[in-house]
């Protein structure tokens, strides 16, 4: 994978996403949400989009806005219904957006497999549940598991705190949530950052995300979760 | 007089009675998650000084109380999306991370809410069965069956008066036998594969409360830890 370029905005860093393609959606609630790669999403107008995130979307944010406008035809996720996710409940009750409903850590460990290249697994979530129904199981040391297959993307939109000239990424508190694995699961990662810093200022020991790992990067002036506190 | 007879003397529990007795048997030192809803009261009654540590599965160890207004920060929440705050030694992982600390069974405890436990342990506690709900899983499924002892905090009765322990459940399942205790206002049942063992009572009798679930309780085995 060649090394991180730094895009001049938002649009220009997440380029080109085909029709039908997967993307991963970084962030846990308002926590960790690439806001501004997501409205750049909405900008650049790729649709029948499966998406990958935790959520659906909360009240009027990028989210919900992709999904109101029929831009999405799946969404994978673990906890869609929150109490302003009125843009995704209607398209759920239409018919308009397919729904997979995963387990959150059974979401994780899918994500990671995949950018681990890990074939699939197997895993004691769900078994004996309507989310476990028509998938192998096998009972492996007197447990019962569910055979779980990795989830890919085409790209991943995450967003971190700070990333050096190569890529390498932090991030803040609670906000770190699905960035690590979705940068390493998808063909391409876009990562927006609160602020680009010289390569050689992060401490090695500290990167989460190694740049190998990081095709483009966007700096957005400010933080993107204190804009949308401001705005709420 | 039996101990039946004198637990029939008390009053119920009220909700921080129940919380306060959940985290009176929870050990100390341990690593424990508190799911959505009624368990979040747990956290009020766990004194320092116990070395119990909160885990939060969004992606923390060491999560503090709701912050002052002033102190709210975005980027720190807990897996309701309320904003938290972080304790000394508090960490930081991912979602893998944090989901493979549940599954691993390095979570000592994990107490959550339910619509319905069944006498062997089967939880329901994710979807209504309602046919036009929008369902929503999280981290039920994987904090049902990952924790080392998984206890559940709820009301005895629904809102319309029927049981929420069963023979088995009606609703769609998040585990299978996965409780080992139920704390509620009447009770402290253990349930598992020996089916259903009253514990302790709070303002009933073991044949009262029989009758109200519609099953056969084992014997109250007096409190125990």
């Amino acid at each position: 994978m060649s090394a991180a370029r730094f895009a001049p905005s938002a649009l220009d860093a997440l380029g080109d996403v085909a029709d039908g393609a997967t993307v991963m959606i970084g962030g846990f609630g308002p926590a960790g949400q690439p806001t501004d790669l997501v409205e750049a999403l909405l900008e650049q107008g790729a649709s029948d989009l499966v998406v990958v995130s935790n959520n659906a979307g909360n009240g009027d944010d990028p989210l919900a806005r992709l999904i109101q406008r029929g831009r999405v035809a799946k969404m994978v996720c673990s906890f869609p219904r929150q109490v302003d996710s009125w843009h995704f409940d209607s398209a759920y009750r239409s018919g308009a957006v397919e729904l997979e409903l995963v387990p959150q850590g059974n979401l994780a460990e899918r994500i990671r497999a995949a950018g681990a290249g890990i074939g699939a697994f197997y895993t004691p979530t769900g078994f004996g549940t309507p989310l476990a129904e028509g998938k192998e199981h096998r009972r492996i040391d007197g447990v019962d598991h569910v055979l779980e297959y990795p989830i890919h993307a085409d790209v991943a939109l995450v967003r971190a705190d700070r990333a050096d000239g190569v890529g390498n990424l932090v991030y803040r508190k609670t906000a770190r949530n699905f960035g690590p694995i979705m940068t390493a699961a998808a063909r391409r990662a876009v990562v927006q950052v609160r602020e680009v810093v010289p390569t050689g200022t992060l401490d090695p020991e500290a990167v989460v995300t190694p740049g190998i790992y990081v095709d483009a990067v966007v700096e957005i002036a400010g933080n993107a979760t204190i804009a949308m506190k401001e705005s709420a | 007089m039996t101990t039946t007879e004198t637990a029939a003397r008390r009053a119920p529990l009220t909700k921080a009675q129940i919380a306060a007795r959940v985290a009176d048997e929870i050990p100390d030192g341990s690593y424990v998650n508190l799911g959505i809803g009624l368990p979040t009261l747990v956290a009020d009654h766990l004194a320092t000084g116990r070395g119990i540590t909160l885990h939060t599965e969004n992606g923390m160890l060491g999560m503090g109380p709701s912050p002052e207004p002033d102190d709210v920060d975005p980027d720190l929440v807990n897996a309701g999306k309320i904003p938290v705050t972080e304790l000394p030694g508090a960490s930081y992982f991912h979602q893998a991370d944090s989901f493979a600390m549940m599954r691993g069974g390095h979570i000592d405890v994990c107490v959550l809410g339910a619509f319905q436990v069944s006498a062997t342990g089967d939880l329901a506690n994710w979807s209504t069965g309602a046919p036009d709900a929008v369902p929503a899983v999280g981290g039920a499924m994987d904090l049902a069956i990952g924790a080392r002892r998984t206890v559940v905090m709820m009301n005895l009765l629904t809102k319309d008066g029927r049981p929420k322990l069963v023979e088995r459940c009606t609703l769609p399942l998040t585990g299978v036998g996965c409780v080992s205790r139920i704390y509620t206002e009447l009770a402290i049942i253990d349930v598992g594969p020996d089916g259903a063992h009253v514990v302790e009572l709070f303002g009933t009798t073991h044949a009262e409360l029989e009758k109200m679930l519609g099953l056969t309780l084992g014997p109250t085995l007096g409190r125990t830890r």
